[in-house]
C-alpha cells in the first residue's frame, strides 16, 4: 500500500528518506515514459506488454491505495485508452494514451490540490461559519468594517508598489553591472535577500526599524542615524500609514534579487549585434536601452512583473512576523489566515474570493499574451 | 552574422557599406560599449544599490556574532567602536537539538519537493508545447491562472483530504495519509503548489525548441517518450536548473505550508525559528545565528548553479 510505503519511508532517518523517495519517484516517471514510448508500437511482444499493463496497473493501484474503486476506475480508463489507441486516431497511433500519460500526473495533482479547494472556498464564502447559507452577508461584512477597508487598501498598495519598484531596481542593477568586472559578486549581493526566509528577514529588519525611547541606546539602525543627528527616535512601525510602506520595503528588498537575476539572463539573450547596430546609428545609451534592450526582454519583464505581483498579493509572512502588533498594517492574505484560525471560515473564504478577484486583471493580461504568442507560432 | 542582423533592423541610414565598416570596427565598438555601460554614474548607482541591499544582512551577521547580553542592548554598528565578538551563539545553535533536527528536516523536505514538481511539470509542459489537442490553449491558460489561487485558500481542504481521506457513501476512495511518514504531506503539498508556475515557465522554454528538431526525431521513429527524454530534457537543462534554484529557495524558506503540513517532528528550520521568535526573551538571541545558518544552504545552491542563469530560465522566451 502507498501508505505503508510512506510509513516505511517515514521510519528511515530523515536524510535517508530523500534518496529513497526520489529514486521511487524517478522509477515511476521512467516506467511511465517507457510505457508511453513502446505502447503504440506494433508486434506481438508489444501487444502482450499492453495486456500485461492493463491488468498490472489496476492491480498495483488496488495494492497501493487499498481502494477497489480507484482500481476499477483506472482499469476502465486504461482499457479505454488502449482501445482508442488501437482504433488508430487521426493523429497517429497511441495519441490519446500519450497525451493522457504526459498530462495526467499534473492535472490530477492540480485538481485535488488547487481546483477542488478553490471551488470549496468559493462555496464557503456564501455560508456562515456554522454552515448556514447567508448569501452575500460575508462580503457585506467585509465592506462595512473600516478595518477591512484599510486591509483592502493596503493590499492594493502592496500589489502596485512592490512589483514596480523591485522590477525597476532589479532591471537597473542588472543593466549597470552587465559585463562589468566582478559581475558575479555584485549579483550575489543583491540576490542574498532571496536566500533569506521571511522569518529571517523579519529578524533582520527588526534591527533596522527597532525603537527605544529617547535617551536609551537604540538598536535599530534608522533610529541610530536619527539620534546621531540629534533627532528624537521614532517608533517607525507605529506610524500608520508609513508602517505599511516600511513593510513593503522588506518585500522589495527580497524580490529585487529575483527580478535582477531573471532580467540579467534575459539581457544577455539580446543579440549584441542589435545593440552595436543601434550604436552605429548614433543612439545614446538611454535610447539603446529603451529601443533595443527593453523590447528584447519584454516577455521576461512581463513574467517577472506577474510573478512578483502574485507574490505580493499572497504576502503574509512579513506582516505576520513584523506588523501584527502595529496599527493598520493588515493585508488580505494575513487577515484571511487570522479569520480561519478563529474559525470564521465564511468570512475568511470571502476574503479569499476577494483576493482572487484582485488578481483577475493579471491573469487576463497574461492570457491575452499567451494567446498572441500561440498565434505567432 | 553581424551585418545580416544589422540589415534586418529597420534602422534609418543603413547603407550597403555599413556591414564592412561594422565588421572592421567590432572590437572597437565592444570596448566602447563596455566603457559606456559601466560609466561612472552607473557604477555609483549600482554601488549604492549593492550597499543598501547588503546593509541589513550585514547587520544580522554582526549581530549573530555579538554576546547574548549585548544584542538588543545597543546597536550592532557600535561594535566598530568596541570590538566584542564571539562565536558562542553559533555553538549554542549547533548544540540546540530542535534547530539541528529542523535543519535536517529542511533538507529532507526540500530536495524531493524540488525534483518532483519539476519532473511532473516538465511532462505537462511538453504536452502543452508539442502534442496537439483540442482545448489546449484554454487548458493552458487555466493552469496558468491556478498560480493565483492563494495557497491559504487551499490549505484547509487539502489538510482535510490528507487526514480524513475521500469517501463516497460508504466506499473509501482514498484512505488519507493519517500517520503516513513524516514528510509525505508536505512533499505533496509543495509539489502541487509549485506546478502552475513550473508548467508555465518550462512551457515557455520547451516551446522554443525548433520544430525541425522534434520533427526530425519523429521521422526517425522516436515516440513522445523518447523525444522527451533524449531531446527535450537535455535541451531544457538550463531552464530546469534555474527553476530548480528558485523552487529550492521557495521551499526552503517557506513558512506557510510548513505551519500546516510539517508539524512536530517534521518541522523545518523556518518554522522552528518562527517559534523561537514567539517565545521572546528566552532564546530570541539565537535567532540571528540560526537565520544565518538557515541561509547558508540556499546560498551554496545559488553559487553552485549560478552559471545556468546566464543561459537561464526564460532565455527562450525572450524571442516571444
Amino acid at each position: 500500500m502507498l501508505k505503508q510505503f510512506f510509513d516505511w519511508v517515514g521510519n528511515l532517518p530523515p536524510l535517508a528518506q530523500v534518496p529513497v523517495v526520489i529514486a521511487a519517484f524517478v522509477a515511476v516517471v521512467g516506467l511511465l515514459l517507457f510505457f508511453l514510448e513502446v505502447a503504440p508500437r506494433s508486434g506481438r511482444g508489444y501487444s502482450i506488454l499492453r495486456v500485461v499493463v492493463s491488468i498490472a496497473v489496476p492491480a498495483l493501484v488496488l495494492f497501493l491505495f487499498g481502494s477497489i474503486w480507484w482500481a476499477i476506475a483506472i482499469a476502465a480508463v486504461l482499457g479505454g485508452a488502449l482501445f482508442l489507441m488501437d482504433y488508430r486516431s487521426k493523429q497517429g497511433k497511441g495519441y490519446i494514451l500519450q497525451l493522457v500519460g504526459f498530462l495526467a500526473p499534473a492535472v490530477f495533482l492540480l485538481l485535488i490540490g488547487l481546483v477542488y479547494p478553490s471551488i470549496q472556498t468559493i462555496f464557503a464564502a456564501f455560508y456562515s461559519s456554522r454552515g448556514r447559507f447567508v448569501g452575500l452577508e460575508n462580503f457585506q461584512w467585509i465592506f462595512s468594517q473600516p478595518d477591512n477597508l484599510v486591509t483592502i487598501r493596503n493590499t492594493i498598495i502592496w500589489v502596485l508598489v512592490v512589483p514596480t519598484v523591485s522590477t525597476i531596481a532589479g532591471l537597473a542593477y542588472a543593466v549597470f553591472i552587465d559585463r562589468s568586472r566582478g559581475e558575479k559578486f555584485f549579483k550575489i549581493l543583491v540576490f542574498m535577500p532571496m536566500a533569506i526566509s521571511f522569518v529571517g528577514a523579519s529578524i533582520i529588519w527588526r534591527f533596522i526599524y527597532g525603537y527605544r525611547e529617547a535617551g536609551q541606546s537604540q538598536y535599530g539602525i534608522l533610529n541610530g542615524i536619527v539620534t546621531l543627528f540629534g533627532g528624537t527616535p521614532v517608533n517607525w512601525l507605529q506610524q500608520a500609514p508609513l508602517n505599511t510602506f516600511l513593510l513593503i520595503v522588506v518585500l522589495i528588498w527580497v524580490q529585487t534579487g529575483f527580478a535582477m537575476v531573471v532580467l540579467s539572463a534575459a539581457i544577455k539573450g539580446v543579440p549584441t549585434e542589435q545593440i552595436e547596430a543601434a550604436e552605429l546609428d548614433g543612439t545614446n545609451a538611454w535610447q539603446r536601452f529603451t529601443n533595443v534592450t527593453v523590447p528584447g526582454i519584454r516577455s521576461s519583464l512581463v513574467v517577472v512583473l506577474t510573478t512578483i505581483s502574485i507574490a505580493s498579493l499572497k504576502v503574509f509572512d512579513i506582516v505576520r512576523t513584523m506588523g501584527t502588533a502595529y496599527p493598520d498594517t493588515g493585508v488580505i492574505a494575513n487577515d484571511m489566515i487570522t479569520l480561519a484560525q478563529n474559525f470564521e471560515t465564511g468570512r475568511s473564504a470571502a476574503f479569499a474570493v476577494l483576493l482572487f478577484v484582485l488578481v483577475l486583471p493579471i491573469v487576463i493580461y497574461n492570457a491575452r499574451i499567451i494567446k498572441k504568442q500561440r498565434e505567432i507560432r | 552574422m553581424t551585418s545580416t542582423v544589422g540589415a534586418d533592423l529597420p534602422l534609418p541610414g543603413a547603407t550597403t557599406t555599413r556591414g564592412a565598416v561594422e565588421r572592421a570596427d567590432t572590437g572597437n565598438i565592444a570596448r566602447r560599449s563596455k566603457r559606456r555601460l559601466t560609466s561612472r554614474g552607473a557604477t555609483i548607482a549600482s554601488l549604492i544599490i549593492a550597499v543598501l541591499w547588503t546593509i541589513p544582512t550585514f547587520g544580522l551577521f554582526v549581530t549573530s556574532l555579538r554576546p547574548q547580553d549585548q544584542i538588543t542592548r545597543s546597536g550592532w554598528w557600535e561594535v566598530f567602536g568596541k570590538w566584542d565578538l564571539t562565536t558562542e551563539n553559533y555553538q549554542t545553535v549547533l548544540g540546540n537539538e530542535d534547530l539541528t533536527r529542523s535543519f535536517v528536516n529542511s533538507i529532507a523536505i526540500t530536495l524531493p519537493a524540488t525534483i518532483a514538481p519539476l519532473a511532473i511539470a516538465a511532462l505537462a509542459a511538453y504536452a502543452f508545447a508539442w502534442i496537439d489537442f483540442r482545448g489546449k490553449n484554454i487548458m493552458f491558460i487555466l493552469v496558468f491562472a491556478l498560480q493565483i489561487v492563494p495557497i491559504q485558500m487551499t490549505l484547509v481542504p487539502l489538510l482535510t483530504l490528507f487526514s480524513r481521506g475521500l469517501h463516497a457513501g460508504n466506499a473509501t476512495l482514498f484512505s488519507g495519509f493519517q500517520g503516513a511518514g513524516l514528510y509525505t504531506q508536505v512533499w505533496i503539498a509543495h509539489t502541487i503548489f509549485a506546478l502552475p508556475l513550473a508548467i508555465f515557465l518550462l512551457h515557455n522554454f520547451i516551446a522554443e525548441i525548433p520544430a525541425e528538431v522534434i520533427e526530425a526525431a519523429r521521422v526517425d521513429g522516436a515516440g513522445h517518450g523518447q523525444i522527451f527524454l533524449r531531446i527535450v530534457l537535455p535541451l531544457t537543462v538550463p531552464a530546469i536548473a534555474s527553476f530548480a534554484i528558485f523552487q529550492f529557495l521557495w521551499v526552503w524558506n517557506d513558512l506557510l505550508v510548513a505551519l500546516i503540513f510539517a508539524t512536530g517532528e517534521a518541522s523545518p528550520i523556518t518554522r522552528t525559528l518562527a517559534e523561537l521568535t514567539g517565545q521572546f526573551g528566552r532564546s530570541a538571541y539565537l535567532l540571528p545565528a540560526g537565520a544565518f545558518i538557515a541561509m547558508l544552504v540556499p546560498l551554496i545552491v545559488f553559487f553552485a548553479l549560478q552559471r545556468f542563469f546566464v543561459r537561464g530560465l526564460l532565455a527562450g522566451s525572450t524571442k516571444g
